[in-house]
C-alpha cells in the first residue's frame, strides 16, 4: 500500500457525503429471497465519518501482473484463449463531485460465455471453459480511467423463483481512498431484456439508478476485427472539504 | 430555478453474490495461477509492532445459521493508533502492518480467522479518544449493500465505557453486540444479521 510517489498534492481528508440509502437497494427485498434472513431488521446507527472510515487501504500499481486485466488470457493455456464474444470494458471511476478517483483498485469477476462460473459450489449444466477463470483486476490511472479485456458473460439461471435468470453481468468491487467508499456492484449490458425481469436488479427502487449500472455499447472504443467495447463509469461517494472542520493533527 | 449542484449519484450497490470468491479470493475457491496470492490474507509480518491477536468471526442469519458464503474485510489502526493510509495526516503508520485484511468465511464452519495485532486508540475529534476497535465490512449473497460495523475488545472496559460511538447506542442492551469476547490471544466475534441479538450496524 503506497501513496502515489508522483503526486505532491496533500491527500484530501474530509468526511464522505452521506449515502442516499433510498437510491441504493434496501436490505430487505423479499423478491430476492436470500435477503429475507440476511437483512438487519433494526435501524442503522447513523454517524458522521470518523478517521476510521475516512482512511482506507490504497494499493500500488506494482502489485499488478501483466495479464491481471486480460481475462481472455490470464487463465488460458499458452497460445490459447477463452471462447466467447471478445469485449473491452472501459470507463472512469469518479466521485460524486465528478472528480476522477486515481489509484482505485477495481476487481471484477464473471461467468463464462455460457453462464457457468468456475466455483466449486456451482452446478449449472453449461460447460466450463478450460481457458477461462473469470477474475481480473486493475488500478485506475491519475484521471480515474480503467480498462480490461474479457469475453461477454452469458445469462445464468438461479434458484430464486422457478424460472429466474440473471442478465449477463460482471461483478465489480471498488476501493476508493477511504474505507467508507467501499462498494460492490454489478455491470449490465445495453439492450439486455433480462435486466428488467431480474429480482436482484429490482432490489434497486429507482429505474434511473438501475440505468447507471447498464454499460453502453461503445463503437468508438471498439477495435476493428478484434473486440467490441462497452463503457461503464462508476461513481463513489464524494468528500467534504475539511477546510472549516476541526482537524485531528497533533491529537 | 437555482443553480445546479452538478453532483453525481453514487453507483447503486448490488449483492456480491455467492461467487464473490472468484473475484476477491480466487486461490481460496480453486482458481490458482491468476494472482500469486489472495489479497488481504497477510496483515502482519515478523517486524510488525504490537500485541499479536487472532480474530475469529462468524456471520449468522436470522435463524442462527452461520453464512458459509460471506466475505469480511477489516480495517484497523496500528498499535500506535495510526492508519496505513495516504489519508492519515497525523503521522506515518507502522510500515510492517497493512491495517487491512480480507477473509472468506469457511465453506464448512462459516468461520473466518484474521491474524492481526491489537489496534491503538484513535481520536474521535480533538481531545476525545475512541476505544480500540476494528472496522468490519461484510458482503454476501442476500446482502444488497455491504454492512458496516465495528468490533471492540472485552478487555478494554474503561476505554469502551468512554467511547463516543458506543455512547450513541440508545438501547444499552445492544452495546455488547459490538464487543468481542477474549479467550487467551483469541477474540471471538459473532455478527448476527437479525433477531434478538442483532449486531448494531452503522450508516457511516
Amino acid at each position: 500500500m503506497t501513496t502515489d510517489p508522483k503526486s505532491n498534492a496533500k491527500p484530501e481528508s474530509g468526511a464522505f457525503f452521506q449515502r442516499d440509502r433510498a437510491w441504493h437497494p434496501p436490505a430487505f427485498t423479499p423478491i430476492y429471497k436470500t435477503s429475507v434472513l440476511r437483512s438487519p431488521q433494526k435501524a442503522l446507527l447513523s454517524l458522521d465519518n470518523t478517521i476510521s472510515e475516512i482512511t482506507g487501504p490504497v494499493f500500488g500499481h506494482d502489485m499488478l501482473g501483466e495479464l491481471d486485466n486480460d481475462l481472455i488470457h490470464n487463465f488460458a493455456k499458452p497460445g490459447e484463449s477463452a471462447i466467447g464474444q471478445r469485449i473491452i470494458v472501459h470507463g472512469r471511476v469518479l466521485d460524486e463531485r465528478g472528480k476522477g478517483v486515481s489509484g482505485a483498485l477495481l476487481e471484477f469477476w464473471q461467468a463464462n460465455a455460457g453462464g457457468r462460473y468456475r466455483h466449486k459450489k456451482e452446478g449449472y449444466i453449461a460447460a466450463l471453459d478450460p481457458n477461462f477463470g473469470g477474475c481480473g483486476r486493475t488500478i485506475t490511472d491519475e484521471d480515474g480511467n480503467y480498462a480490461f479485456r474479457t469475453i461477454k458473460p452469458g445469462p445464468y439461471p438461479w434458484p430464486n423463483g422457478v424460472n429466474d435468470w440473471r442478465p449477463a453481468h460482471i461483478h465489480f468491487s471498488v476501493f476508493g481512498h477511504g474505507f467508507a467508499q467501499r462498494l460492490i456492484t454489478q455491470m449490465y449490458f445495453e439492450g439486455d431484456p433480462l435486466i428488467w425481469l431480474c429480482p436482484i436488479v429490482k432490489t434497486i427502487p429507482d429505474k434511473a439508478a438501475v440505468e447507471t449500472l447498464i454499460a453502453a455499447l461503445d463503437m468508438q472504443a471498439t477495435i476493428p476485427m478484434d473486440a467490441r467495447a462497452y463503457k461503464f463509469d462508476i461513481v463513489l461517494r464524494g468528500r467534504r472539504s475539511s477546510l472549516f472542520e476541526n482537524r485531528l493533527e497533533g491529537n | 430555478m437555482v443553480q445546479s449542484l452538478n453532483r453525481l449519484k453514487e453507483s447503486p450497490s448490488q449483492t456480491a453474490g455467492p461467487y464473490v470468491h472468484i473475484g476477491l479470493t480466487p486461490n481460496f475457491c480453486g482458481i490458482p495461477g491468476v494472482f500469486e496470492k489472495d489479497l488481504g490474507t497477510e496483515m502482519v509480518n515478523a517486524k510488525t509492532k504490537g500485541e499479536r491477536i487472532t480474530i475469529r468471526a462468524r456471520v449468522l442469519d436470522g435463524t442462527g445459521t452461520p453464512l458459509k458464503d460471506a466475505l469480511i474485510e477489516i480495517w484497523q489502526a496500528d498499535s500506535a493508533g495510526l492508519y496505513n493510509s495516504p489519508t492519515e495526516i497525523r503521522g506515518a503508520a507502522d510500515p510492517n502492518f497493512t491495517g487491512w485484511g480480507r477473509m472468506p468465511t469457511d465453506m464448512v464452519s462459516g468461520e473466518c480467522v484474521f491474524e492481526t495485532i491489537k489496534p491503538g486508540r484513535v481520536p474521535y475529534k480533538p481531545g476525545v479518544l475512541m476505544a480500540p476497535h476494528v472496522t468490519f465490512w461484510i458482503v454476501a449473497r442476500g446482502i444488497n449493500l455491504g454492512l458496516q460495523t465495528r468490533m471492540y475488545f472485552a478487555d478494554e472496559e474503561l476505554a469502551n465505557a468512554e467511547d463516543p460511538v458506543l455512547a450513541r447506542i440508545e438501547h444499552r442492551v445492544r452495546v455488547p453486540t459490538l464487543i468481542a469476547e477474549r479467550h487467551g490471544d483469541v477474540y471471538v466475534f459473532d455478527i448476527h444479521l437479525q433477531g434478538d441479538r442483532e449486531t448494531v450496524f452503522f450508516d457511516i
